[in-house]
C-alpha cells in the first residue's frame, strides 16, 4: 500500500514538472510539495544517489553549497541538488524527483543538497548523508529558529549516526552538535584584525559548559567565533584539522594546513565569513580524497553567485548589492561591520525589512536590537536611507545606536531611497537587500546607476 | 538608580538586554550592577531599585532555577516588600511552580507563583501583542514554545489585559503575572524601547521624578505608529 502510494505521488510530481516546464514554472518545489502530500515519507521511498553531502549551518550554507557544486560541475560531475530550489525538505524531495526513473530509481550517483537546519526532523531520517558540513550556527529568525541551542539539539537529535561531520571548530555551538559522531574540525588560526574581547550585541556562548565560569578568548573574531578556553577549569576549543592560516586579503589568499603540510588556495571574498566558507570547502574535498593541486584549481576558477554580492562601477563610483538576510541579526551585524571597515566614502541604503510579513502582519523587530547598528556609527558613513514598512523603527536603531539624526535620511517606498542618497564623488553606494527584496533591490541599485549617468550627463 | 541584571551572560535572546541599556541611556546616573551564574546575587544583601531578568534558552533555565532555588525565600520577601522586578519572556517560567515538556519532562520552577508551563518544542507561537496596563496601550511581540496556565482556582494576578493576541495562554486575557511591584510578561524583546510610556512609568516607579528618555520623539513616533498598526483590525496578529 505504501509503495503504490509512493508511486502515486511520484507519478503525480513527475506530471507536474512537464506542466510546470510547459508553463514556464521552472524552479518551483511544487514537485515535491504535491508528492509529501500525497506520500508524507516520501523521501524515504525515491531512490537517492550513492554518495550524499549536505551542507547546513545558520550562514554561509548556500555559498558552501554552490562553491561545491562549482567544483564537482568543473570536474564534468552532474550531481543531485537542490540550488534552483528550497532547502527544505519539499525543495530536496523535489531534486530526487527530477533525477529519479519513473519506477523512482535515482538516476546519478551523488548528491550535494543544502540543508534548512531547522528542517533536519523532516529530511534525515530518511537522507543519510556521508559527510555532512556544518558552517556555523548562530541566531537566525526569532519566530522560526528561536535561539542556537535549539537548532543544535535538533541537529544533534537527527542527524543519522553514520554522517561524518565537518564542523567549525571556532563555533563552539556548531562543533558540540552529535558528540557521538565521527568528525573533523576546521578553523582558522589567529588574523591581525582579531580581538581579545567580544565587541558584538550578540554572544551565544558565554559560559563554560564545564564549570559554567565566563569563558574567555585566544583571539575573537565576532560574536561567539574564536578560540574560546575557560580560565576556571581549563576547558579548550577543539583543535583544527583543517587550520585556515596567513591569511592574505591583499593577495586574496589563505594557507591551509593539514597534517603539517601547508596549501595556498585562492580566496573568493575577502570578507571572514566567506573565508570560512573557503576552508570549509576544502576540509570537505580533502576529507573526499581530492588532492590540493585539484582543489586549487577549484578555486581558481570560481566566482560568488551575484546575488549575495555584486558590484557596479558607474563613473567614480560603486554601488554595492549586498544580501543583508531579513531577521537575521547575527548577518545584518557581519555586513554592517564588513561595510564600516571598507575604505572610502560611503552611503547606505537599508531595505531589508521583511516584505513578505509587511503584507500578512507585522514584522517582528526584535532582531534589530541584537544587530550592531553601532558599526554604522562610523565617520565615513556620510548618509544612512531607511526605507520601508519599518522605516520608523530603523530611525530609532540608528539614532540608539549613536548616529546623528543629521545622517539619517528616511522614506517610506523603497525604490524612492536613491533620491534621498547624498551621492558623494567617489561614492560607494552599499544597497543592503533582504531575501525576499532581491529584485527589488536590484531596481534601487539601476535607480541609483541611472542617477549617477544622468548627472554626469 | 541600580539595576540588578540576573545573569545575562545567558538570559540575554531577543535584544532584550536593551531595555536594561536604554534605561541607562535615558538616566545621567544609573549603576548596572551585572550578577553571573558564579555570583552572589546584589538582592540577597540589599534591595536594588529595579531586578531585570530576560529570555533564555530552555537549558538556561535549569541553571536559573537551580541558582535562584537557593535565594527563593529572598525572592519571595523582596516581592513582598515591594521591589521592582521586570521579567520578560520565558524568563517568567522560573517563578512558576512546574515546566512540563511535551516529551515527558518535568522541571519544577521556583513555585512562587500558583501556575504550570506546557511546553512544545516543535511548535512556536508566534504573534503580536497589543493590550492594556494602567492607562497606556502595550505592544511587543510573543515568541515561544510554551504557554502558562494558572492552576484551578489560584488568585490569578495578570499584569497587561490583553486586546489582542494571546494572553499567558489562548484561552485567557490576563497576560503575564503582577503583583506588588513584580512584573512579569511573555512579551519579549526590547519592550521598554518599543513602549516608552512603559519606560517612563517603571522609571516613576523606581523613583525618578519627571523622566525622560533617549530620543524620545523617535520613540513615541515608533510606538504611536505601532499602536495604530496594531490596532487596526486587517493587521494580521499570527505568524
Amino acid at each position: 500500500m505504501q509503495k503504490l502510494r509512493f508511486l502515486i505521488a511520484l507519478a503525480a510530481a513527475k506530471l507536474s514538472i512537464v506542466a510546470l516546464k510547459i508553463t514556464g514554472h521552472n524552479g518551483t518545489n511544487f514537485p515535491g510539495v504535491l508528492a509529501i502530500r500525497i506520500c508524507p515519507d516520501f523521501i524515504k521511498h525515491i531512490g537517492k544517489p550513492k554518495n550524499v553531502i549536505a551542507v547546513t549551518g545558520t550562514n554561509g550554507k548556500t555559498t558552501t553549497c554552490n562553491m561545491i557544486l562549482d567544483a564537482l560541475a568543473m570536474e564534468g560531475k552532474t550531481v543531485v541538488n537542490n540550488r534552483m530550489g528550497s532547502n527544505i525538505n519539499s525543495g530536496i524531495a523535489t531534486s530526487l524527483i527530477q533525477n529519479a526513473t519513473l519506477t523512482g530509481k535515482c538516476k546519478l550517483d551523488m548528491g550535494v543538497f543544502e540543508v534548512d537546519e531547522r528542517s533536519a526532523l523532516r529530511i534525515f531520517p530518511y537522507l543519510k548523508p556521508d559527510y555532512m558540513v556544518i558552517t556555523n550556527l548562530s541566531r537566525d529568525s526569532i519566530m522560526r529558529n528561536g535561539h542556537p541551542e535549539y537548532i543544535s539539539g535538533i541537529l544533534t537529535r537527527y542527524i543519522p549516526k553514520e554522517t561524518k561531520l565537518i564542523l567549525n571548530a571556532d563555533d563552539l555551538i556548531c562543533s558540540q552538535v552529535a558528540p557521538e559522531n565521527s568528525r573533523v574540525y576546521f578553523g582558522i588560526e589567529k588574523m591581525d584584525s582579531d580581538k581579545e574581547k567580544c565587541h558584538n550585541l550578540i554572544q551565544d556562548f558565554q559560559i563554560c559548559p564545564k564549570c559554567l565560569h565566563k569563558l574567555a578568548y585566544e583571539y575573537v573574531r565576532y560574536s561567539h567565533i574564536g578560540k574560546a578556553y575557560c580560565p576556571e577549569c581549563g576547558y579548550k576549543a577543539p583543535a583544527y584539522d583543517y587550520a585556515g592560516c596567513n591569511v592574505n586579503q591583499d593577495a586574496m589568499t589563505i594557507d591551509i594546513r593539514e597534517n603539517g603540510q601547508q596549501v595556498t588556495y585562492r580566496l573568493l571574498n575577502d570578507s571572514v565569513y566567506n573565508i570560512y566558507n573557503v576552508v570549509s570547502a576544502v576540509a570537505l574535498f580533502r576529507e573526499l580524497g581530492y588532492p590540493s593541486e585539484k582543489i586549487q584549481s577549484f578555486f581558481n576558477n570560481m566566482n560568488i553567485v551575484g546575488t549575495r554580492y555584486d558590484i557596479k562601477e558607474v563613473g567614480n563610483s560603486r554601488i554595492h548589492l549586498m544580501l543583508a538576510k531579513d531577521k537575521n541579526a547575527f548577518a545584518g551585524s557581519r555586513v554592517f561591520e564588513y561595510i564600516a571597515q571598507a575604505n572610502g566614502t560611503k552611503e547606505i541604503i537599508i531595505m531589508n525589512s521583511c516584505q513578505d510579513d509587511a503584507v500578512h502582519w507585522s514584522e517582528n523587530i526584535c532582531w534589530l536590537y541584537d544587530c550592531d547598528f553601532e558599526f554604522l556609527n562610523n565617520e565615513d558613513i556620510k548618509n544612512i536611507v531607511v526605507c520601508g514598512p519599518r522605516v520608523k523603527d530603523y530611525r530609532l536603531r540608528l539614532l540608539l545606536a549613536g548616529v546623528d539624526d543629521s545622517r539619517i535620511s528616511y522614506t517610506d517606498k523603497e525604490i524612492d531611497a536613491p533620491d534621498q542618497l547624498k551621492y558623494f564623488e567617489n561614492d560607494n553606494i552599499y544597497v543592503l537587500y533582504g531575501t525576499d527584496s532581491i529584485t527589488l533591490g536590484y531596481k534601487v541599485a539601476d535607480k541609483v546607476a541611472d542617477h549617477i549617468e544622468r548627472s554626469k550627463a | 538608580m541600580k539595576i540588578e541584571v540576573l545573569f545575562p551572560e545567558i538570559c540575554n535572546l531577543y535584544g532584550e538586554l536593551t531595555n536594561v541599556s536604554y534605561l541607562e541611556k535615558s538616566l545621567n546616573t544609573v549603576e548596572i550592577v551585572e550578577t553571573n551564574l558564579t555570583d552572589e546575587p546584589l538582592f540577597a544583601a540589599e534591595m536594588p531599585d529595579l531586578i531585570y531578568m530576560g529570555t533564555m534558552s530552555e537549558n538556561s533555565q535549569l541553571l536559573v532555577i537551580e541558582k535562584l532555588t537557593e535565594y527563593k525565600a529572598r525572592i519571595r520577601e523582596l516581592i513582598k516588600e515591594g521591589a521592582n522586578f521586570l521579567i520578560t519572556g520565558n524568563a517568567l517560567e522560573v517563578f512558576g511552580e512546574e515546566i512540563i515538556d511535551k516529551d515527558g519532562t518535568i522541571v519544577k520552577g521556583l513555585g512562587l507563583f500558583p501556575f504550570k508551563t506546557k511546553r512544545d518544542m516543535m511548535n512556536r507561537f508566534n504573534s503580536l501583542y497589543l493590550g492594556d496596563y494602567e492607562d497606556m496601550k502595550i505592544v511587543g511581540f510573543k515568541s515561544q514554545f510554551t504557554h502558562s496556565y494558572w492552576n484551578e482556582g489560584a488568585d490569578e494576578k495578570p499584569l497587561f489585559d490583553t486586546l489582542r493576541g494571546p494572553g499567558l495562554n489562548p484561552d485567557i486575557k490576563g497576560e503575564g503575572i503582577c503583583e506588588n511591584n513584580f512584573m512579569a510578561t511573555y512579551v519579549i524583546g526590547p519592550i521598554l524601547v518599543l513602549n516608552p510610556p512603559l519606560a517612563k512609568h517603571i522609571m516613576k516607579k523606581c523613583g525618578i521624578d519627571n523622566p525622560t528618555l533617549a530620543f524620545e520623539d523617535a520613540a513615541m513616533e515608533a510606538y504611536n505608529a505601532r499602536v495604530t498598526e496594531y490596532s487596526d483590525e486587517k493587521t494580521g496578529f499570527y505568524y
